[in-house]
């Protein structure tokens, strides 16, 4: 229930952002629930800091049937959403959306994308490396991840904020949203995109260059 | 009551040289185009691409004209009953699978084929609702 609610939330805080960053430097905002906590500092007193939601550890299979971890993206950003190869409906929109960023950030090794199949029945490593190929991005900045139901549909909803539900009314046995989201280098979400949307799709290609210029500071 | 009559009459016998004058069947195929690009961004574009240009080759491009040409009784079938076999559009093999449509009724599909056979660089004319229901009867 509070998932259901955390997106429309951060959207809707993305959008103040959006309109108020208008007027001044811009910055993306960090997304998520947050916390506050009394943190250590260096010199040995301790305060008060905002704790921000971050990508928890994890580890995959990708399409060459190796294990990869969130060591892959270090000191990369990456865009992240959650599809299955034979789907019909929302998925090739949104990977024909996610190609055409791909194709932008090719020679940006700092840019890179992590597809995680919600089809743990069918979609093996193998699969992955088919659809990875016909789709025409299999340079390894794209990497697409096969996990256990529990671990994919977990981090989907808990670390991600984005709905996925095995589903055996629905037409194709899922049910599950087409959102792209952003992550920046310290693991913090900074954008959730409607992948299948032209408008959100070209405001991520707007947000990718503000978020990459953050650390150039 | 005579002269009304013969006034109504007149007046239908002039609308119809009107609306003849104006090639009822160009008139027809251009409805058709219209609704068949309402029902291609509905059920096609995401695969097919908003200007038929496929998706690496996961979906092949619907610009292959002498393919359209010259499969012209088969369309209507691959579109009600899927594709599973593998195909070849301008010189590049696809293995993948189409899924089938049989929620679309054959009008449905006459305009599809109106609106893709003369668009993306195709030139093709006219598909009816009759020679769809034939070429559907003939479906392998
Ligand atoms: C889920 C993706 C998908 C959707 C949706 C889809 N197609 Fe296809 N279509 C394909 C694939 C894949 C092939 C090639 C099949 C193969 O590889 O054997 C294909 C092949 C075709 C072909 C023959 C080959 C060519 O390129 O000329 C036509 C015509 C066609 N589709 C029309 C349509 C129409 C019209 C619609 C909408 C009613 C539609 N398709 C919806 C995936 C799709």
């Amino acid at each position: 229930m509070k998932l259901q609610i955390s997106i429309p939330l951060s959207l809707f805080a993305a959008a103040i952002v959006l309109i108020t960053s208008c007027q001044g430097e811009k910055k993306l905002p960090i997304l998520g629930p947050r916390t506050v906590e009394t943190v250590k500092k260096p010199d040995g007193s301790s305060g008060v800091d905002t704790v921000y939601k971050t990508i928890p550890n994890f580890s995959f299979l990708n399409q060459d049937s190796v294990t990869i971890t969130n060591d892959k993206f270090r000191d990369k950003i990456y865009i992240a959403d959650f599809f299955f190869t034979s789907c019909t409906t929302i998925c090739p929109t949104m990977h024909r959306n996610m190609k055409e960023i791909f194709e932008k950030y090719k020679d940006n090794p700092e840019v890179m994308y992590l597809s995680h199949t919600i089809d743990f029945k069918y979609d093996t490593p193998s699969v992955l490396k088919k659809y990875a190929q016909k789709l025409g991005v299999d340079n390894g900045q794209w990497q697409f991840v096969y996990g256990s139901k529990d671990s994919v549909y977990k981090i989907a909803e808990k670390d991600y904020l984005v709905a996925v539900i095995e589903d055996s009314t629905a037409k194709e046995g899922y049910i599950h949203q087409g959102w792209l989201v952003l992550i920046d280098k310290q693991k913090r979400i900074r954008g959730a995109y409607d992948g299948t949307d032209t408008k959100q799709v070209a405001q991520l290609m707007k947000d990718i260059p503000v978020l990459l210029s953050e650390d150039k500071k | 009551m005579r002269r009304f009559l013969i006034g109504t009459l007149f007046l239908l016998l002039l609308a119809t040289i009107i609306y003849s004058c104006q090639d009822a069947g160009q008139i027809k195929q251009d409805v058709y185009y219209v609704n068949g690009r309402d029902l291609y961004i509905k059920h096609c574009q995401n695969c097919h691409g908003a200007k038929g240009e496929g998706l690496g080759t996961l979906t092949p491009p619907l610009t292959d004209s002498v393919f359209l040409k010259s499969n012209r009784e088969k369309l209507a079938c691959y579109i009600k009953n899927g594709i599973k076999d593998s195909i070849v559009i301008n010189g590049i093999k696809y293995e993948g699978t189409m899924p089938a449509f049989p929620e679309l009724y054959d009008i449905d599909i006459a305009q599809l084929l109106v609106y893709i056979s003369n668009s993306f660089g195709n030139k093709q004319g006219m598909y009816t609702t009759e020679s769809v229901a034939t070429d559907l009867k003939n479906c392998k």
